[in-house]
């Protein structure tokens, strides 16, 4: 039994924003606990909040297991507040069949801290050729599908698997990317990348295949869900294909909200920052907030890509894409609170409920009888951060060194502290 | 269109005897009817031979196997005409080595006979076929003859014979209906 | 003749002004049919089967004429059904396979027909990959022949529905109020749209059952006259199901990107004993076959009490004999 006494709760599901306490009993939040017995954590002055859920986070287990491991990247997540992350697919073996899926909730159930959610392929191995057995998956515990990392080539494929997310009730998850116009491109298509000598790939890339992917949710009334959005053209179709009905969701990364093509160049050539999509311009950056602050853009997930160093100290157009990202996600998009930007209850927002909502899971909220996912938060605390002292694997960041303000500092998952800072 | 006149041939107590006597006929030339079976065509002929079997089991005390044959599919004029609905076809005994007795009401050119003859061949190989008839109206086109008539009724082709029995029409008679002239 | 179901503003209309009386030409769909005609087909047939069970398997009625079946695709219950339906009737069969005909040489479907029909065919019997193909067929050779169709590519297969339609109605009594389920891939599938088109105008609730690339869109379900039901759930159209027919999930059809494996298929859609108890007890359990065992149906299943599989086929033969039969008069 834990006592969370006096801290603001904010739960931006319920609307709640006011000081209390909140009560933890058997893994469960209750509003009232039998005297005695329990341990009180004075959290006064700080922020409490629903444990964030991720939509999209890379565990690389099994398979990749330099780059980071079930365990490591749970204990990461806490660290960033998460209690529940959607492990995709790209692993290998990939997830491509319930006992794929079974064998990660097994591994899970072992080493994990915080709730682990499966995601399967879309296509068998990702290949693009072949519908992998979701409805197998789905039965087993996954809770979305994906290829990400590759784009789906096949329209017809897509088509198919829009149709089948009718059957399995769960979302198509797309990497919404003209694999041609893409191909060789790894940095944003402008000035930058003239200057800088790199190949490009342009908005349109992305444009293209959220026009296509939004049109064959259309015809099929399919669920798809739009990862990781980098343009300003993709949050204009999305807004339009939603008040016409069709059955979209989006995320976006927090480094595509805050941080743009820029990044590449604080350190010269900065493989830190290359991401897939990549950091665009300022101006995509504001529309892609726009569309959080309206609705257009569900949620924002992390996108967690560790890399091993060797992955990352080489040249430019050899270094694999992606950020690790988990424990840095909350302090980097307090730089659009404080610059108020965006306000806390809604940064809170596309963090817990509203990623929860688009997937219909269960999570994100602090109201009575939720599984006890609770977050404390010092919007405030600066600090300073150093990528070796990550309890990820993965130590690449282009925000290594920057001051950031916004701190974790305690961690509740499923009523079991999972990470504690401080407090 | 020339009004039709009709003139009663037969009336109800007329057809009730013609029934007895071919019913003793019946027995009399097969020698009792131990080995007869009763098969009624088409439409009328169920009923008549229904009515026959009665009289007998009345006077011999023997029910005589009864059953009855459509001939629609042996028809020589199928094609002739749109397709006729089928009626059943269902004889309770087995036809080989039996006496059948066809029963129909009337007989006209004997194709209709000619070709419950070729279906009772192909049901069964029966010692023998007799043929009963309540009116025989003349004009053969085949060289068909009945064996037990109830009546001769001379007619013209343009004339038509009309058998009318109680348990399909409501009332026993026959009667001849031909068009009559129109006086100017 | 009828080509585009979906573009008549009233099917039901068109329907019910096909009297029974006006003699019919040719077999293509079920679509202009009228309940007469149906009740005609199906009466005839009953009294077919008399036939077939007399010692002698054979009536005069269509002797002298000829039946010939040209199949572009590949059969054994509906040829061989159409040639034993004949024979029983007295007509004479000739059988043309395109696999071995001047098809190969490149002759072309109207030239096949007509030199067909100079041969002496009084009935064309075809199944044709291409949808549509016997209605052209049938404009080039009507009225002097009649033209069945035996299988269009996905669009119609009339002799199935009648053959269904009898069995269905041999076994439980009647057609009409019962719920009937269609499973498995039905957009593809000609014997799916001959029967929805026969079980509703004979009164029937039908429900379409499959994975979602497999069905038709649900508007098109909405724009039709009847009582049509449409759903991805096995179990819910099992539900208190009088008929339950299976199609055959074609294995090449996987391949094409729709659905992921056989194995998934049967996990999902696959009639075993267990899901069968959903239905009503008594529930007729019914396949076009051949049938995938262990893929669509359980093998048990297959044999089982519930198994109408067998009497199809058998009435099959009555049920043609029954269409040739109305086919065989003249014009009124």
């Amino acid at each position: 039994m834990i006592r969370l006494a006096g801290g603001r709760i904010l739960d931006p599901a319920s609307g709640r924003d006011e000081i209390g306490d909140v009560l933890i009993d058997d893994g469960r939040l209750v509003e009232r606990l039998a005297p005695n017995g329990e341990a009180v954590i004075d959290v006064s002055g700080f922020v409490v909040a629903p444990g964030f859920v991720d939509l999209h986070c890379h565990l690389r287990e099994p398979g990749f297991e330099d780059a980071e491991t079930i365990a490591t990247g749970t204990r990461a997540a806490a660290a960033g507040g998460f209690t529940t992350v959607c492990a995709l697919a790209d692993t290998r073996p990939s997830t491509d069949t319930g006992s794929d899926v079974e064998a990660l909730l097994t591994q899970a159930l072992r080493d994990a801290v915080v709730r682990v959610l499966p995601l399967g392929t879309t296509t068998k191995q990702r290949a693009g050729q072949e519908l992998s057995e979701m409805a197998d998956m789905a039965a087993a515990g996954a809770v979305a599908f994906s290829d990400d990392g590759r784009a789906i080539r096949s329209a017809s494929l897509m088509r198919h698997a829009l149709e089948y997310s009718l059957l399995v009730e769960r979302p198509i998850s797309s990497h919404a990317q003209d694999a041609d116009l893409a191909e060789g491109g790894v940095m944003h298509e402008g000035p930058l990348a003239t200057v800088l000598g790199l190949k490009g790939i342009p908005r349109e890339a992305e444009e293209i295949a959220v026009a296509r992917d939004l049109a064959l949710a259309r015809l099929t009334g399919g669920r798809l869900h739009l990862a990781h959005l980098s343009t300003a053209g993709a949050v204009d179709q999305v807004r339009r294909a939603k008040a016409a009905g069709v059955r979209v969701t989006a995320e976006v990364a927090p480094h595509h909200l805050v941080l743009s093509e820029v990044a590449i160049t604080d350190r010269p050539y900065d493989t830190n920052a290359r991401t897939d999509p990549p950091l665009r311009s300022i101006d995509d950056a504001r529309a892609l907030l726009e569309g959080v602050r309206d609705g257009t853009i569900d949620c924002i997930a992390s996108d967690h890509s560790p890399r091993r160093w060797v992955d990352k100290a080489c040249e430019f157009d050899q270094a694999l894409p992606g950020i690790s990202g988990l424990e840095t996600t909350f302090g980097l998009l307090m730089r659009l609170v404080h610059s108020r930007t965006l306000s806390l209850a809604e940064l809170i927002g596309a963090l817990t409920h509203r990623p929860a909502d688009a997937w219909n899971l269960p999570y994100g909220t602090l109201a009575p009888g939720a599984p006890a996912d609770v977050v404390v938060l010092d919007p405030d605390q600066a600090w300073v951060v150093d990528p070796e002292r990550f309890l990820s694997k993965g130590k690449n960041t282009p925000l290594g060194g920057q001051a950031l303000r916004g701190t974790v500092l305690l961690t509740v998952a499923q009523g079991r502290i999972a990470y504690r800072n401080g407090l | 269109m020339p009004e039709l006149g009709q003139k009663k041939l037969l009336g109800a107590d007329d057809i009730r005897r013609a029934v007895a006597r071919l019913a003793h006929e019946v027995v009399e030339r097969n020698q009792g009817v131990e080995s007869v079976v009763l098969v009624g065509l088409r439409t009328r002929g169920l009923p008549l031979a229904r009515r026959l079997q009665q009289r007998i089991l009345e006077f011999e005390g023997v029910e005589v196997p009864l059953g009855e044959l459509d001939i629609t599919l042996y028809r020589d004029d199928v094609h002739q005409r749109a397709p006729r609905p089928l009626s059943p076809t269902s004889i309770p005994v087995d036809i080989s080595d039996k006496t059948v007795v066809l029963v129909d009401d009337v007989l006209y050119t004997g194709r209709t006979i000619r070709a419950a003859l070729d279906a009772l061949i192909d049901l069964g190989r029966p010692r023998s076929i007799q043929f009963v008839c309540l009116i025989d109206r003349g004009h053969r086109e085949l060289p068909i003859r009945p064996d037990y008539v109830g009546k001769n009724v001379p007619t013209s082709r343009h004339e038509k014979v009309a058998v009318r029995l109680e348990e399909i029409d409501g009332i026993d008679e026959v009667a001849l209906i031909a068009p009559v002239e129109a006086t100017l | 003749m009828t080509l585009e179901v979906l573009s008549r503003p009233s099917l039901a209309q068109a329907r019910q002004l096909q009297p029974a009386r006006r003699q019919r030409r040719h077999v293509l769909d079920l679509d202009d049919f009228s309940v007469a005609e149906i009740e005609a087909v199906l009466e005839t047939a009953g009294a077919m089967q008399d036939v077939l069970q007399r010692p002698i398997k054979k009536v005069p009625t269509l002797r002298g004429k000829t039946l010939i079946t040209v199949f572009y695709e590949a059969s054994t219950r509906t040829r061989v059904g159409f040639e034993v339906a004949a024979k029983a009737l007295g007509a004479d069969t000739v059988s043309v396979a395109a696999s071995t005909s001047s098809v190969t040489k490149g002759e072309s479907l109207i030239d096949t027909i007509r030199t067909l029909q100079a041969l002496g065919a009084d009935f064309v019997v075809m199944r044709h990959h291409q949808a549509g193909a016997p209605y052209v067929v049938a404009e080039e050779v009507g009225p002097v022949t009649s033209v069945i169709n035996a299988g269009d590519g996905w669009h119609a297969h009339p002799s199935q529905a009648l053959l269904d339609l009898f069995t269905i109605r041999e076994r439980l009594g009647r057609i009409s109020g019962l719920r009937v389920a269609i499973i498995g891939d039905v957009l593809h599938s000609r014997v799916a749209r001959s029967n929805l088109w026969g079980l509703t105008l004979m009164g029937a609730n039908v429900v379409l059952c499959g994975p979602p690339p497999f069905l038709p869109a649900a508007g098109f379900c909405d724009g039709l006259p009847w009582n049509l039901e449409r759903t991805y759930r096995l179990d819910e159209a099992l539900d208190g199901a009088d008929v339950i027919m299976l199609l055959r999930m074609q294995l090449e059809r996987q391949t094409g990107g729709m659905f992921p494996s056989l194995r998934e298929y049967v996990r999902t859609y696959g009639l075993t004993e267990e899901r069968l108890a959903r239905a009503k007890p008594g529930a007729v359990v019914m396949h076009p076959g051949p049938m995938n065992e262990g893929v669509e149906i359980d093998p048990r299943v297959a044999r089982g009490p519930q198994s109408a599989i067998e009497d199809q086929v058998r009435n099959g033969v009555a049920v043609r004999m029954a269409m040739l039969y109305l086919l065989s008069g003249l014009p009124a």
